[in-house]
């Protein structure tokens, strides 16, 4: 029975499918969104927190682009802090204690007034496909809604099964249903997936903390933003505070640690690395005498305190036991105890760059789905397979981002390319270009394909160009601009720790002795520069950019040099057992892969340039 | 990597038919403005002023002013050219040697030593041949670049190999502090302080420069080609070794079967290196000390680029004799006629016929009658066009160091960054370039290995 058509089916509406069904349905396609509870729309199932280093660059490329969580970050926030404040402004990163139901209510409220956006509970049991192509879904009611195109974004929910002490069952997260048939429809399909593993500690009541014994970790005051198309505020500060585990809490897990489900084996899938649960952690770092406890705020109005370093799924009885044995948490009462999720996710590789299927066209799959883990990968993946549902739809080429122009492309190359053994999180050490992708200038490196796709107003872009215009005319005007070398810039000088000049010289001369700040300067030499700039944004890109040139510009040696290969295409189809040369290994893989561009063959692990040489040569061929 | 570029770039090749002669060819778009640097013509007109297709007579000069070789230089101007860029071809007459420093000049002035099969990529890319000439002459280029790889990891063995993965490891060791505490900068880890970090980067310059220039001590060049010496026990095989070497390393005695273990010396003929290895005499083993030896002599005669078989002239050939001159491919070996100063009952005519004159030589490694010819033949072999394998070897000592000398540079950047007290990025940019650069020749390459390093090392998870 067809009782409806949409262009696109979003199926979750967690961080992924937010940003997936916004950009399909600002782009004008009807797009419906199926989520399990609608209570539960944009949640942040573990650490109350967006940003940190290599996730705030996400976050911002996204926003540059259109995207939305950026935005609802800033409504959301209680506390900001400047990560890497020491370092340099590549890898400096804003992060954001966030007010959970704040958020979620937040991107609620803008999916459900976003015109030809519809939401709607229902968990999918069944995907569609008929001639490699999807057609549709169905819910567990029966009902089937038909689709040009499906994007999965189905977080830990697939065969989602909760591991908490010695009992376990199924369930998305905590409390919620899983989706138990969506796998095998899935399967069936021709597609294969494997299962990974997440955990999550407990949440105390704020009021039996004694926050006295503990050291306060108050947010900063300073302006700062989320979003480009935001001005920058001062945020809330409600303060973290920070304890630690002592030799009484490991001792006891260390003798109970029969209990732990690592030892049990209860739990034998991978988990992430990057937060390991206190019981790993006493079993691995045996002299360690102690970890940290980071006490986070859950939101504004709620009491529950998120315990960052306390991650466990050890029995609820025995997790309140560890709590207590922490200093200020004596009397702390756990209001749910943490657990671990363990859940069906995509192998990656089945994908093309564009996030769709190789092998079913029109279905996609982002976020978690994907085997990555956090917030801001998953919302960076639903973006990009939302506009490229989008592009597809109205039969445009797909967005492809690369990994020199951006962090998303590093996450997406490296989800198709790597094999993942573990859920997969953005560090900056990903990048190659690290100091090129910085956050402050992702605005200028990729709003153009936000506004090409149909996603930023044309103020918005303008805004963007004429940024970058005055950036340029800076630079040029102040490789131009002499200071004199009398006895006041001299003294100027001195006082900074600078060594005097003996010519006049340009003020880009000047900027470049890291002592010097373009700030200050501006403050000093008013008339001398006798430029005004309103925009203090530009200050700092032209600081930058004139500062660190020498490495930027290596980079970009190294990036045109990736370009000329990136810019060979391979047919999806190309037969590599027909060609010569290269070995069986190398053809098996590249035949498994599917690479889209003969520089994505050449990060394929075992390929050789021996073998890029040969497959160069074959794809002219065609 | 090294893909398409249209950077300049040479390499030395030959022209079938025309031994002795070796030519650097240069393509690019600097190809006329780098031979012009090296290039002095006889007629005195410069090189971009030649009409394509066409040759000058001249000379190749260095730094120093000083004439390096003989040569003919033709120009090929494009997009009339193989690559379709400009092509210009300096042959040499100096043979191998000559050959070899003038691409040297070429790559200090700006060219960059080609990847395998890239004239013929370049050539297909620009549309200059069609596909089923290009996938012949990668064909061939597979063939030997598999042959390369494997001479140069069988090269790179033992020592040099040892000190670059170790400082590999340290550099991969540093990289994680330095990681850590940017991506991680959250968690509270005990990262090692910055100055023990930069003293750290300053030992691993030190050595890898030590590496490059202690070339006389060495070190670079145990990837040098190998000229084992074999033969039956007492033929005087040891006394050779200290001769050419004009030391006294080799334990030199009467008894027959004196030597056991390999010795090895390095001796630089015309500037390149070459491996001489003593070898335990091949005769049947009467224990098993002496039968690792005599296992140990059979396969050097296997992995030599050149073997030298020692015979002793004053006795009569016996049945030893003939066995090891039936294992040694008389296409790369030298026979050796040794203490020709007693007496010298082998009849040589008959040896002479049936191997040819050129691989005979007479010596007393006693009394260091013949050395010089001997070193002679060994010359002339490694300069011989038809062994691909001393090419090969000479071409990719060139790449190491080049490698080598762009990763001092790039750990001389990170130490300047970090006494500038620059935050960790920076000097993490040139390290993660040395340290892969590193693994580009000693053949290891892993992209995670700093994340892994860091969840290894640290107590990650707050
Ligand atoms: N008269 C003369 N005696 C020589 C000459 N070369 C070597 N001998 C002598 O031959 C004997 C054996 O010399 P070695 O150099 O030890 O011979 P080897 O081939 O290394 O012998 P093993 O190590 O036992 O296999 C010594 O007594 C040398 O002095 C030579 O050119 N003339
Ligand atoms: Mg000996």
């Amino acid at each position: 029975m067809k009782i409806d058509a949409f262009d696109v089916i979003v199926i979750g509406a967690g961080h992924a499918g937010c940003e997936a069904s916004l950009a399909c349905a600002r782009l004008g396609f009807k797009t419906l969104v199926l989520t399990i509870n609608l209570d539960k729309v944009a949640l942040m199932p573990c650490n109350p927190a967006i940003g940190g280093v290599g996730k705030t660059q996400l976050v911002l490329e996204l926003d540059a682009m259109g995207g939305q969580m950026g935005k609802t970050a800033n409504e959301a926030a209680i506390q900001v802090r400047m990560l890497n404040r020491s370092k340099g402004p590549a890898v400096r990163a804003l992060r954001a204690q966030i007010d959970k139901k704040g958020y979620e209510s937040a991107m609620k409220r803008t999916l459900e007034n976003t015109e030809n956006l519809t939401l709607r509970q229902g968990t999918v049991d069944r995907i569609l496909v008929d001639n490699g192509r999807i057609q549709g879904v169905s819910i567990e009611s029966g009902v089937t809604f038909y689709s040009e195109s499906v994007i999965v974004a189905a977080g830990t929910f697939l065969r989602g099964r909760i591991i908490l002490g010695s009992s376990e069952y199924h369930a998305g997260r905590m409390g919620e249903y899983p989706s138990m048939y969506l796998t095998d429809s899935i399967l069936k399909a021709g597609l294969v997936m494997d299962r990974f593993q997440t955990a999550t500690p407990p949440r105390i009541d704020k009021r039996t903390i004694d926050f006295s014994k503990m050291a306060v970790q108050p947010g900063e005051d300073i302006p700062a933003s989320f979003s480009f198309w935001n001005s920058d505020k001062i945020f809330p500060n409600i303060p973290s505070y920070l304890t630690y585990t002592n030799d009484k809490t490991h001792e006891l897990i260390r003798n109970n640690i029969s209990l732990s489900p690592i030892k049990s084996g209860m739990v034998t899938t991978h988990g992430p690395r990057h937060c390991p649960s206190i019981d790993r952690k006493v079993i691995n770092y045996e002299n360690k005498s102690r970890h940290p406890v980071f006490i986070e705020p859950e939101g504004k109005y709620s009491n529950e305190s998120y315990l960052q370093g306390l991650t466990t799924s050890m029995p609820a009885f025995f997790q309140q036991l560890i709590v207590n044995t922490v200093v200020g948490l004596e009397n702390a009462r756990i209001m749910r105890p943490g657990y671990a999720v363990e859940y069906d996710y995509l192998l990656p590789n089945q994908l093309k760059h564009s996030l769709e299927c190789k092998t079913v066209a029109n279905l996609f799959f982002a976020g978690q789905v994907n085997g990555t883990s956090g917030y801001e990968e998953a919302a960076a993946q639903g973006f990009i397979a939302g506009v490229n549902t989008a592009l597809k739809l109205s039969g445009k080429e797909p967005l492809i981002l690369k990994r020199s122009n951006s962090y998303i492309g590093v996450l997406i190359d490296d989800l198709i390319n790597k094999e993942l053994s573990e859920p997969y999180r953005m560090y900056t050490s990903r990048s190659e270009y690290r100091l090129s992708l910085r956050p402050e200038n992702a605005d200028l490196r990729l709003s153009f394909f936000g506004y090409s796709a149909g996603l930023l107003k044309e103020e918005q872009y303008s805004k963007v160009l004429d940024k970058n215009l005055q950036i340029e005319n800076l630079l040029h005007d102040l490789s131009k601009k002499v200071i004199n070398a009398n006895d006041e810039t001299n003294k100027y000088l001195a006082k900074l720790g600078s060594s005097p000049v003996e010519n006049s010289t340009t003020i880009y001369k000047l900027l470049q002795r890291p002592e010097i700040k373009f700030s200050a300067l501006v403050k000093t030499f008013p008339d001398i520069l006798g430029i005004s700039i309103s925009d203090s944004k530009v200050l700092e890109q032209v600081e930058t950019y004139i500062k660190y040139k020498g490495y930027i510009d290596r980079e970009l040696i190294g990036i045109k040099k990736l370009e000329n290969v990136e810019n060979i295409a391979i047919d999806i189809n190309f037969d590599y057992f027909k060609i010569n040369g290269i070995t069986f290994e190398a053809r098996e893989k590249l035949s498994r892969i599917k690479p889209e561009t003969l520089g994505q063959a050449s990060r394929i692990a075992g390929i050789s340039p021996a073998d890029i040489s040969i497959l160069m040569v074959a794809i002219k061929q065609g | 990597m090294n893909m398409i570029n249209n950077d300049t770039i040479c390499a030395i090749g030959t022209r079938t038919g025309e031994s002795a002669i070796g030519i650097v060819r240069l393509s690019g778009n600097d190809a006329i403005k780098i031979s012009e640097k090296i290039f002095i013509s006889n007629n005195g007109k410069p090189i971009k002023e030649m009409a394509s297709y066409t040759m000058a007579y001249g000379y190749v000069i260095d730094e120093r002013k000083e004439i390096v070789d003989q040569v003919i230089i033709s120009v090929m101007k494009s997009p009339k050219s193989y690559t379709r860029e400009d092509i210009v071809e300096i042959n040499c007459h100096g043979g191998i040697i000559a050959t070899k420093k003038v691409m040297n000049l070429c790559i200090s002035n700006g060219a960059r030593l080609s990847d395998p099969g890239e004239f013929t990529r370049r050539a297909f890319i620009n549309g200059r041949i069609d596909l089923t000439q290009a996938e012949a002459v990668i064909e061939i280029i597979r063939a030997k670049t598999e042959q390369s790889l494997k001479i140069a990891a069988n090269n790179i063995k033992g020592n040099i190999k040892n000190k670059l993965e170790n400082q590999r490891k340290e550099l991969l060791e540093i990289l994680i502090e330095l990681e850590a505490s940017i991506d991680f900068i959250e968690e509270d880890l005990e990262i090692a302080p910055y100055e023990d970090l930069e003293k750290r980067v300053q030992i691993v310059y030190k050595e890898i420069k030590e590496l490059v220039n202690d070339e006389k001590k060495g070190e670079l060049v145990k990837n040098g080609i190998k000229v084992a010496i074999v033969g039956k026990p007492n033929v005087g095989k040891s006394s050779l070794l200290n001769a050419i070497s004009k030391k006294e390393k080799a334990i030199v005695t009467h008894i027959p079967g004196t030597t056991r273990d390999a010795i090895e010396e390095i001796i630089y003929l015309e500037g390149i290196p070459v491996i001489f290895i003593d070898t335990a005499g091949i005769r049947k083993a009467k224990n098993l000390i002496e039968k690792i030896g005599v296992k140990n002599s059979l396969r050097f005669i296997e992995e030599a680029e050149i073997p030298v078989i020692v015979i002793d002239a004053s006795a009569p050939l016996d049945k030893y004799d003939e066995e090891i001159l039936i294992k040694v491919n008389l296409n790369k070996a030298i026979i050796c006629f040794n203490k020709i100063d007693i007496a010298n009952v082998i009849n040589k005519n008959d040896f002479k016929k049936k191997f040819g004159e050129n691989i005979i030589v007479e010596i007393s490694a006693k009394k260091g009658i013949g050395i010089k010819e001997l070193e002679g033949k060994i010359i002339k072999k490694m300069g011989s066009e038809n062994d691909f394998d001393i090419q090969d070897k000479i071409i990719i000592n060139i790449r190491h160091k080049r490698i080598l000398v762009e990763v001092i540079s790039c750990l001389k950047n990170s130490i300047k960054a970090m006494k500038n007290k620059m935050s960790e990025e920076f000097p993490s940019a040139d390290l993660k370039l040395a340290y892969n650069l590193i693994g580009e020749i000693t053949g290891e390459s892993a992209t995670d290995e700093i994340i892994n390093g860091i969840f290894e090392k640290f107590c990650i998870g707050k």
